[in-house]
């Protein structure tokens, strides 16, 4: 570059010098471009992943779906089996999870944030809250095992879905709580201050306008910890998912609660380690409709809270 | 009063409540001891028997009679040492610098203090004589009888006819009732007109001066004796603003009212009686407010006795 | 019509500024119920304590000692080589973050540096989608496609189980946890810092790669370790693509099988009815719960006090 004296020759400098150059830019552009690869691999396996198990499992998709959705699993051969007792079994491990989840999550994040601000016992729950969120999946199974299914057997009735269910609500609790705590935060304090400014008491505060107005998001965040809960294998199968059928013999539906139980995930870890081709495609194809479901569920969640977000 | 008048420059932090600007707790709050011991002569004890504006007002009952109040957040003095008389169907209007107290002051008429965490009230508040800060006495039936309007409108998120029965439904008024009720509080604060045909559509579709006069409507529909505002009109234009402040003089006749104010021609144009706040800082950089001048408001911004007050109310200072 | 009248103030006691009692039991009564709740959530951690240590206990406290350190992990036979599960956890462990950490992190760069807002709005829920796909899925996607389609052009002998594909559908799991995490560290980045560097020139790139990271390097360190932290406690994906059973000799080579800690659990609780007594082999399911609670407990503690320190920072 010349050295520039005059002003006249800044002008005529600073005019070439600001005039856009092809290719100045050629590390900035590849940078760029590495990092849409990154993010296409890192949202695009999604399609892959679907699109694989769709042509994995196509025979049964295809052919044999309403058989595979409505009947039972058989060792005898992957022709014969399917998933309705994985498809029953989930949504009854998903009801009591969120029975025992969701009240006590809630309930959780409203003592955090409306009356425990920054005492000691909230400083140990929120800790403990942020340490439970990273226990692995499977130590919550040795919990569901010890204490749910053996410690607990009078109510739970053993490996049931009642202690499945139990279970996975310990793990999705931490979920729960805090996706509620952002909720309620979120809620400004403004609305609270013109409750109890015409003589609302505490609970009538919390009840009839901080809940009402946080509902929505913390409806979200319980539908993302359920369909969480709906994904998950590794605790179930310690609390004996892996080996109990669901049948329904003479009993009701409200009695296999207590009875033996499997969950779609679990099926399809079962599905998955039986030798031979066939079971393969028995596999995918739940793959298939369990990621259909979590999605659906997923989708639905991210959707409501896309559609309700409110701007304070 | 032309509108250009009414929007009188607010401080740009108008829309901060005091109490966040005071209620600072920074490193080395808990050494404000120092302070604390300087301050404990009586504040200047005004009487509101109207003498001074050279009338009589026999009438007069005494509604708040506040004693050496001193407020503490954690550790650190916010308001110091004020005593004054509330009289009853006035205006009175606080006025001040920001960060003098005021809000903390009016928070203090409905135990709203008891809300923030740490805060603490020290002295007397004697309401038609008992006293407010005894623990036999309960803030929810104290905010009902000294209700509250806001800086900012804060309707709640539901339609306009539940935000006005809200209140009343708490305080256990039967469904028949209601009706009724939400229309005389509409009346009461001049949106009837505006609102009847959409009582079920929500608050939020209400423009901000609208919203505002809900939320007065909301605050007399549980029939208070006092109603407390906190810069009703800082976040509104000066024709919602004039609308408020023809509100606030004809309630007068039925309420009690406290406004604290960041303007002085509205302190100026709508109360009877003013208290001037100041604020002083520490070596540490603490602020704290304290009372200067209590007087007819006709009095104050005519002939000050303060000199402080006279800088403030002629522009010199805040 | 009466405008609503203020009440008679002329008598006024104590007793007037008193709420009904109805009112002030539910207030009272409610606040005991959501402490209770909280107390709840205290109890679960206090129970996985005790369930994890009494199970371990039982198991260090009657194991003989060499046991540990025996030629495999046979736990049916009563030996318990730890380091056979370790060496394959690191290693399916360290391919995972391999996987996850450039994708992760380019994402994140992408979505918080480069992409316009719209972009963001969509790509943002898709990476929570993502978060959700059950690790069953992954596990057979692991060996219905990652071995047969893709490793197996590279390696003529692989195993059907095998460490690399599982390492690599553990890493495609934690992805959208590890690019969340570091894009909430980038645009924690204060804007100014952006604007200073393009002020003085910098390109985009050279102001991302200059400025942007290093002033979130410890949020990036930190999605690295909850990631590893979630890689270490996966357990399905290993269990289907490289567990393979419960038993393992000790061995190095990726394209063998070989299991983990979460994979040794699940195969030992498959075995739940058979195992159930008092004996070793059960309670070695403790032990090892009790080794993978405390090394992801050190982990996400360590992440949580750096994105702790990140907010304080900024």
């Amino acid at each position: 570059m010349t050295v520039l004296t005059t002003p006249a020759g800044i002008a005529t400098g600073a005019a070439d010098a600001l005039r856009k150059r092809p290719g100045a830019d050629v590390a900035g552009s590849a940078f760029k471009w590495l990092l849409i690869g990154a993010t296409v691999f890192a949202t695009g396996f999604l399609a892959v992943l679907l699109a694989v198990m769709i042509v994995d499992g196509w025979d049964v998709l295809s052919g044999n779906l309403w058989y595979f959705l409505t009947h039972g699993f058989s060792q005898r051969s992957a022709g014969e089996a399917g998933v309705w007792q994985g498809i029953l079994g989930s949504l009854q491990v998903a009801l009591v999870t969120g029975v025992f989840a969701i009240p006590t999550g809630v309930a959780t994040a409203i003592y955090l944030v409306e009356y425990a601000q920054g005492n000691r016992f909230a400083r140990i729950v929120e800790l403990n809250i942020r340490n439970l969120a990273g226990v692995p999946s499977i130590v919550y199974g040795l919990l569901g095992l010890a204490v749910f299914a053996q410690t607990l057997r009078g109510f739970s009735g053993g490996t049931t879905a009642i202690a499945g269910g139990m279970t996975l609500a310990a793990m999705v609790l931490p979920i729960v709580v805090i996706t509620s705590v952002e909720a309620l935060k979120a809620v400004p304090d403004s609305l609270r201050e013109a409750a109890y400014g015409v003589g609302a008491t505490k609970w009538e505060v919390l009840s009839r306008q901080v809940l009402p107005a946080a509902l929505s998001t913390i409806l979200t965040g319980t539908v993302l910890a359920l369909a969480r809960a709906l994904g998950e294998a590794a605790p179930l199968i310690l609390v004996g998912a892996a080996t109990g059928f669901m049948s329904f013999g003479d009993a009701n539906v409200f009695e296999t609660f207590t009875g033996p139980y499997t969950a779609l995930p679990v099926l399809i870890f079962n599905f998955a380690r039986q030798p031979g081709a066939d079971w393969g495609v028995n596999a995918a194809a739940a793959s298939v409709i369990i990621l259909v479901l979590v999605l659906a569920v997923n989708g639905l969640a991210i959707y409501l809270r896309n559609r309700f977000e409110k701007q304070w | 009063m032309t509108p250009e008048e009414a929007v009188m420059t607010q401080e740009s932090d108008a829309s901060m409540p005091d109490v966040a600007q005071s209620g600072v707790s920074g490193p080395g709050v808990s050494e404000s001891g120092a302070v604390v011991d300087g301050m404990t002569s009586p504040g200047p004890r005004i009487d509101v028997s109207g003498a001074a504006m050279g009338h009589t007002r026999a009438d007069t009952q005494t509604v708040f009679r506040c004693d050496d109040i001193h407020v503490y957040y954690t550790d650190f003095l916010a308001l110091r040492d004020v005593s004054l008389d509330i009289a009853a169907h006035e205006v009175t209007a606080f006025i001040g610098p920001s960060g003098c107290g005021k809000t903390t002051f009016l928070r203090c008429f409905n135990r709203m203090n008891d809300l923030i965490e740490g805060a603490r009230v020290e002295g007397s508040i004697n309401y038609h004589g008992v006293e407010l800060y005894q623990d036999e006495v309960d803030p929810v039936e104290v905010r009902r009888r000294v209700g509250m309007v806001f800086q900012k409108p804060n309707p709640f998120p539901k339609s306009i006819y539940d935000n006005i029965a809200y209140g009343p439904r708490l305080a256990g008024a039967k469904r028949s009732e209601l009706d009724d009720i939400v229309e005389r509080s509409l009346t009461r604060a001049a949106l009837w007109d505006e609102v009847r045909d959409r009582l079920k559509t929500s608050a939020y579709g209400l423009s901000g001066g609208q919203q505002q006069r809900l939320c007065i409507a909301r605050a007399i529909a549980v029939q208070p004796d006092v109603v407390l505002m906190d810069e009703p009109c800082s976040a509104l234009d000066p024709i919602a603003t004039g609308r408020i402040e023809e509100l606030i003089a004809e309630l007068k006749t039925e309420y009690t009212i406290l406004i604290v104010t960041h303007n002085m021609q509205q302190a100026a144009r709508i109360s009877d009686m003013t208290a001037f706040f100041s604020v002083q800082a520490n070596e540490m950089g603490q602020r704290t407010g304290e009372l200067v001048e209590y007087a007819p408001t006709s009095l104050i911004f005519t002939n000050p006795e303060d000199p402080r007050t006279e800088a403030y109310i002629t522009g010199r200072v805040g | 019509m009466t405008p609503p009248m203020p009440p008679d103030t002329s008598n006024l006691s104590v007793a007037d500024l008193r709420t009904s009692a109805g009112r002030r039991a539910w207030s009272a009564g409610a606040r005991w119920a959501f402490a209770l709740a909280a107390l709840a959530t205290v109890l679960v951690s206090a129970l996985i304590i005790w369930t994890v240590a009494s199970g371990a206990w039982t198991f260090i406290s009657q194991v003989p000692f060499d046991n540990l350190s025996e030629i495999g992990w046979f736990p049916r036979r009563g030996l318990f080589d730890l380091s056979t599960l370790l060496v394959n956890l690191v290693q399916i462990s360290v391919i995972a973050m391999l996987v996850a950490v450039p994708s992760g992190f380019g994402a994140a760069i992408y979505l918080s540096e480069y992409a316009h807002p719209r972009v963001r709005k969509v790509m943002k829920p898709t990476l929570e989608l993502l978060a959700s796909v059950p690790s069953v899925v992954l596990g057979v996607f692991a060996i219905s496609f990652i071995t047969p389609s893709i490793l197996s052009n590279f390696f003529s002998e692989i195993n059907y189980f095998n460490k690399l594909a599982a390492g690599i559908a553990v890493g495609l799991l934690v992805i959208p946890l590890i690019a969340s995490i570091a894009e909430d560290a980038l645009r924690a980045v204060p804007l100014a810092l952006r604007e200073a560097s393009s002020g003085l020139g910098a390109r985009k790139v050279t102001t991302s790669i200059r400025v942007v990271l290093p002033a979130a390097m410890s949020g990036l360190m930190a999605a690295i370790i909850v990631g590893f932290s979630r890689a270490i406690g996966e357990t399905m994906v290993v269990t289907i693509a490289s567990g393979g059973g419960d038993t393992s000799l000790f061995n190095l080579a990726l394209t063998e099988s070989g299991g983990t800690f979460t994979s040794a659990m699940a195969a030992l609780g498959l075995g739940t009815d058979q195992v159930a007594g008092n004996n070793l082999a059960f309670q070695s399911l403790y032990f090892l719960g009790a080794l993978l609670f405390a090394i992801t407990l050190v982990l996400n503690m360590l992440g949580d006090l750096i994105v702790r320190r990140l907010q304080n920072k900024y």
